[in-house]
């Protein structure tokens, strides 16, 4: 059902056909909007996860902010943001480098939502965390290294 | 021999940490200090809100083979009265002749309002069933209680009989390790890991532990009652765990909450 | 399906700061039972935010967002009594909306 969704999507022959499976509600008009990009998700480094994402080789940036702990007491439960002073920013997504898939998060924003968002993230282990930010169609990212002392991934 | 080398090794290591400003104790301050700052970042948002949100409702739902809610549950300050009741449990009720923690106190209410048989609980798993309501009642309870003080009556002869009890039972030595609640929580600046262990026999400590429990458990997002905290710790020494509701708990919570009477409510706290 | 989320929405000097609470596992299809059975994934995929009917944030989960996720972002807009509707969809097609008024 994903696939044959997104397959559809890819063909992209626009609004008419969105509109035409809109009505047939074989998806929601909210939903359509995140498509659930499951090769980004699936995939476990940081190069393939950029590659999925569309975002090979982005810049780093001063402008781009991830907010967390130095030290976290417990991998499950990880509060982690990103922010930055860019500007028209259309996405910003979370990647831990040492989880199993580095992609933890993406955020499409729509015009006037403030590009700052915050999360809590699970970690396995010490790792770095990388805020990637799409503003003006390209591509920066900043990282924030951020350690465990108990692993989130036994429970 | 190889063990010789490794000592000196570690020796040498420790003289080399002492001469930097970086003792042991120095990076364990500043690890406990970075550690508080990830606490403060969790703590709007606590997930105890879900469960009491799963709570309120469950308050208000018609059960047992009475088919009433618990809205006429007298928690100590009269019939359906939540705000600051937690902060004053335990207390000694006369209907009942006892001294009652929140959970007892729910289970009477539960038996004499609703017809639920409360002898199911013992035999539930924490988190599955009806332990599961019970736990969202009292996550529900407690945050009606947080920013107010504990504020337990220990007037009552039968208050001081069961604080008596409880600091009995808080030193008693016994299980496969020889265990008291003491040898982990009867000294101050005791720390395992990373953890710092509140000197329960002293007011700070006893405040900052009874206030703060019960809490939502990162860890393994569960929340757990007060019941539930003070069973684990009897597993950790590897005691028999008590019976749900047992004396022994609700003694044992009594010497908590008196020795940290007047200090701060802060329920559900948000525990690793 | 599930159990309903907390969501919180105030607005400020023109701007509308949304904090949720959502319940939900968040499996990760890592974790083993205690009989070493594979616990199978489980997890939220996506989350819209509207306001009123107009979407102001999309998010596609993987399995790394934590137990109960939590999720607080700001929007320029909104006013007192405007309605913010929160739905997710899991991996395993259920959904979820629950709304919150502005204050």
């Amino acid at each position: 059902m994903n696939n044959q969704r997104r397959n559809v999507l890819k063909a992209g022959s626009g609004a008419a056909l969105m509109g035409m499976l809109a009505a047939a509600g074989i998806i929601t008009p909210g939903m359509a909007l995140a498509e659930w990009n499951k090769a980004a998700f699936d995939a476990k480094s940081m190069a393939d996860t950029l590659k999925a994402l569309g975002a090979e080789g982005p810049a780093d940036s001063k402008d781009v902010q991830v907010t967390g702990p130095d030290i976290a007491e417990n991998g499950a439960v990880v509060p982690v943001g990103v922010g930055t002073t860019l500007p028209n920013v259309t996405m910003v997504a979370i990647l831990i480098e040492k989880n199993p898939n580095a992609l933890a998060a993406a955020f499409t924003l729509p015009a006037g939502t403030q590009p700052n968002v915050q999360t809590r993230v699970k970690m396995g282990q010490t790792s770095n965390v990388y805020a990637l930010v799409k503003s003006d169609g390209k591509f920066f990212m900043a990282t924030k290294e951020i350690k465990v002392t108990l692993g989130g991934c036994g429970g | 021999m190889r063990n010789r080398t490794a000592q000196f090794v570690m020796a040498a290591g420790m003289i080399a940490l002492n001469v930097t400003t970086w003792s042991p104790s120095a990076l364990a301050d500043a690890a406990t200090d970075e550690i508080a700052k990830y606490r403060e970042m969790l703590a709007d948002g606590n997930p105890s809100e879900l469960v009491a949100a799963q709570g309120e409702e469950l308050w208000k739902v018609k059960r047992g083979t009475k088919n009433a809610t618990l809205e006429q549950c007298d928690l100590g300050l009269g019939p359906g009265v939540i705000k600051g009741a937690a902060a004053q449990l335990p207390r000694y009720f006369k209907d009942t002749g006892r001294v009652q923690d929140l959970e007892t106190r729910l289970m009477t209410c539960m038996e004499t309002l609703q017809g639920i048989d409360t002898k199911e609980l013992n035999k539930t798993k924490w988190g599955k069933g009806e332990m599961e309501k019970m736990e969202a009642l009292v996550a529900y309870i407690v945050t009606e209680s947080n920013g107010h003080k504990i504020n337990v009556d220990m007037r009552p002869a039968q208050m001081k009989k069961m604080y008596e009890l409880g600091k009995m039972a808080f030193f008693y030595r016994g299980g496969a390790m020889d265990f008291s609640c003491a040898t982990c929580h009867g000294q101050p600046d005791k720390r395992i890991r990373l953890q710092d262990l509140p000197d329960l026999r002293e007011h700070k400590g006893a405040a900052a532990g009874w206030g703060s429990w019960p809490a939502y458990r990162v860890s393994n997002g569960q929340f757990w009652t007060m019941q539930h905290r003070l069973n684990d710790c009897y597993r950790q020494q590897r005691f028999p765990e008590p019976i749900y509701g047992s004396d022994v708990t609700i003694a044992l919570s009594v010497y908590l909450a008196a020795n940290g009477n007047g200090g701060p409510v802060l329920t559900p706290g948000l525990k690793r | 399906m599930g159990n309903p989320m907390k969501i919180r929405a105030a607005n400020k000097d023109g701007v509308t700061e949304v904090k949720a609470l959502i319940s939900h596992d968040m499996e990760t299809g890592q974790r083993k039972d205690s009989n070493g059975a594979v616990i199978p994934a489980h997890f939220i995929i996506e989350l819209v935010a509207k306001h009123n009917d107009k979407v102001v944030l999309s998010s596609e989960f993987g399995t790394a967002i934590s137990k109960n996720p939590y999720l607080a972002f700001k929007f320029n807009g909104g006013a007192k009594g405007d309605k913010i509707s929160l739905s997710w969809k899991d991996n395993k097609g259920d959904t979820r909306t629950d709304e919150a008024t502005i204050s």
